[in-house]
């Protein structure tokens, strides 16, 4: 597969502000990759960069092999679906559609065969007249999409695109967004700190953390090999049990209970075991377990969320999460109860701090 | 599952009534507060165009006063004798320059204005108001000094080996002196309206493959259309009926519609003329406040 965006040891700083630290990144041709992180940590600046609207302080950037660094955003074969949409409000959907035609100089009646064959595919027929102003949301997101899709770029560019939409119609869109990418075929890059968005849509995501990039894998890989206790907290809910490396087998939490956790690590490093909610278990603090993997404490609150329910457990020295799914005959432990949290030794794993 | 609703209860029936009192009791209250403004424009406006309106179809008696009789549309008919409209159309012409030259050198400065950071914004905006503490006939003076025979301007040029030049009292020190008086009225709404417009719709126009001058043409200007309206309107009308400027600054070969009105009722003693002239200008200043709010309303 070619690269279709490629930056080499690319930082951007605002000032004083290190905005994006000296990343290295390779985008395929033809792949869903998320920048995820949270507000702040440079998800933006890079894609601002990879469209021209920021220019890289060092490092080089280009796009399917041509070095496009200080080149202007209306040189590149890129397009954006801006953060809010940014439709021109003076102008239909017609014209916001055919605004990247008309400023290349294409003609009248092709631009409006385009616009409108552009318009059908996102499925707003019959609206190629109005004003943004007098669209929902939804629609307002299709209009945004279809002018950036209509210019045939090379690279999609989605800053937050699901962002100022509800809850239900997000969900919609992820998969709707998904299957447009399939079908044109082209790679979509977008920014969200939605991990859940992030998981559903990508093939590949980027965590990034002030201004650096953490890890670049599949969601999966993210999910279950995170690098480090940043990715591990940020991507989904984890309890994070600190402690101490003994062996390439065992880690000693602060409060001296051994674990079995295979590791990477040397003796004596500080890690901390990423222990996910729903792959605990619950059980009467009688039962026999493996000592290894498993600790006792007492329910502490119940929060119900209607597929699920959640446990905060206390122990002497932390609270854990568990997370059952609300299944018929799944046992209920009310608060107070004096139960053991335990798991299989390969559902957890072991992150640096 | 079985959704049950509480059956409306007897009070439903009373709460339009309560809302019109209400709303009756709002727009007493709103008037009470409106009234000391009614009162002024009724007895400082109104009255006194009313009185004007009347002069304008009198006639002027043989002793310079003016009879409340015989009235006529001699007064509005004047209005075509070529003198009268020379003056019409040279304070046409000399209005309309000032307002387009105007307009080029305060759009770049307003949009250079509203994409400053907020701090810088606001000092520049105190030094686009500072001319207006010093009174607008003592900076017309002052511009008088500037242009004049032995002014700093003669001597720069004369030092550069330039020669000297004639500005003062020609027309081109009248647009001069209008342009400055009236440079503020233009960049003030033209900053409101470039500072509302979204940064983030230029940058769509530049990944949409425009370029800057694209980008000025279809998106920048269309949205700052009501604040070039607004601006044009608020130069172009004070400069069609200028008076201490073209005075000052134009002498006695450039005679405009402000001075000529003025001249009917204080040497000509035509009271009836004058005000017919008034209210030409009236109607011309209208014609653009309607356009305005025409053009200007439906892109607001």
């Amino acid at each position: 597969m070619t690269a279709a965006v490629e930056l080499k040891a690319i930082t951007k700083k605002f000032g004083d502000v290190v905005a994006v630290d000296n990343i290295d990144l390779t985008i395929e041709d033809g792949e869903f990759f998320a920048m995820l992180g949270p507000s702040g940590c440079g998800k933006t600046t890079t894609l601002r960069m990879i469209a021209g609207l920021e220019f890289p302080t060092q490092g080089s950037l280009s796009i399917f092999g041509e070095e496009v660094g200080t080149l202007a955003p209306n040189k590149r074969s890129v397009n954006t679906v801006f953060q809010n949409y940014a439709l021109f409000p003076h102008l239909s959907v017609l014209d916001n559609v055919g605004f990247g035609l008309k400023m290349q100089g294409i003609d009248k009646n092709e631009t409006r065969t385009r616009a409108m064959e552009m318009i059908e595919l996102v499925q707003l027929e019959g609206l190629e007249g109005r004003k943004p102003s007098q669209m929902s949301g939804g629609q307002q997101q299709r209009v945004a999409l279809a002018r950036a899709l209509v210019n045939q770029p090379k690279v999609l560019l989605l800053d937050e695109p699901l962002g100022a939409l509800d809850l239900k119609l997000r969900q919609e869109m992820q998969l709707e967004l998904k299957k447009l990418q399939r079908d044109v075929g082209i790679s979509f890059v977008f920014v969200t700190h939605d991990q859940e968005e992030a998981l559903t849509m990508s093939d590949r995501i980027a965590v990034m953390h002030e201004g650096k990039l953490l890890q670049v894998a599949s969601p999966e890989e993210i999910y279950e090999t995170p690098v480090n206790r940043f990715v591990a907290d940020f991507i989904g809910r984890t309890n994070l049990l600190e402690g101490t490396v003994s062996d390439s087998e065992t880690v000693i939490l602060t409060n001296g209970t051994p674990i079995r956790a295979s590791n990477d690590f040397a003796a004596g490093t500080s890690v901390s075991i990423s222990l996910r909610p729903e792959r605990a278990k619950i059980t009467q603090q009688k039962e026999d377990g493996d000592p290894l993997s498993s600790v006792s404490g007492v329910v502490e609150t119940i929060t119900y969320l209607g597929n699920a329910r959640v446990y905060s457990v206390k122990f002497t020295w932390m609270s854990l999460e568990v997370r059952e799914e609300n299944r018929p005959g799944v046992e209920l432990y009310e608060p107070g109860t004096p139960i053991t949290v335990s798991w299989d030794h390969d559902a957890i794993s072991v992150v640096a701090d | 599952m079985t959704i049950t609703s509480e059956p409306p209860s007897e009070n439903v029936e009373a709460t339009p009534q309560f809302e019109k009192a209400a709303q009756r009791k709002e727009s007493r209250r709103g008037l009470l507060l409106a009234l000391p403004s009614y009162l002024y424009l009724i007895i400082f406006f109104v009255i006194p165009l009313a009185i004007v309106f009347i002069y304008s179809f009198a006639t002027r008696n043989r002793f310079g006063g003016t009879d409340l009789s015989g009235w006529n549309v001699a007064s509005y008919e004047r209005i075509a004798e070529p003198i009268v409209r020379t003056i019409l159309f040279r304070s046409l012409w000399l209005a309309l320059l000032t307002t387009v030259i105007c307009l080029l050198i305060a759009y770049p400065f307003a949009y250079f204005l509203a994409t400053r950071r907020p701090a810088i914004r606001n000092v520049m905006l105190v030094f686009v108001m500072i001319p207006f503490w010093t009174n607008f006939l003592v900076r017309n003076f002052a511009w008088r000094v500037i242009l004049g025979n032995d002014g700093p301007l003669t001597k720069a040029t004369e030092f550069l080996g330039l020669g000297t030049h004639e500005l003062l009292f020609s027309q081109k020190a009248v647009v001069l002196g209008l342009v400055y008086g009236y440079l503020p009225f233009m960049i003030l709404p033209l900053y409101a309206a470039i500072e509302r417009i979204d940064g983030q719709l230029l940058e769509a126009s530049r990944d949409l493959y425009g370029t800057g001058w694209q980008s000025f043409r279809n998106v920048l200007l269309p949205l700052s259309m009501p604040g070039v309206i607004a601006g044009s309107i608020l130069v172009f009308i004070p400069s069609l009926g200028a008076y201490v400027t073209p005075e000052i600054l134009g002498g006695a070969k450039t005679t405009l519609l402000g001075s000529y009105i003025v001249t009917q009722f204080l040497t000509a003693r035509n009271w009836p003329f004058g005000a017919a002239l008034s209210f030409v200008l009236m109607a011309v200043m209208l014609a653009g406040t309607v356009i305005y709010f025409r053009k200007g309303g439906r892109t607001l």
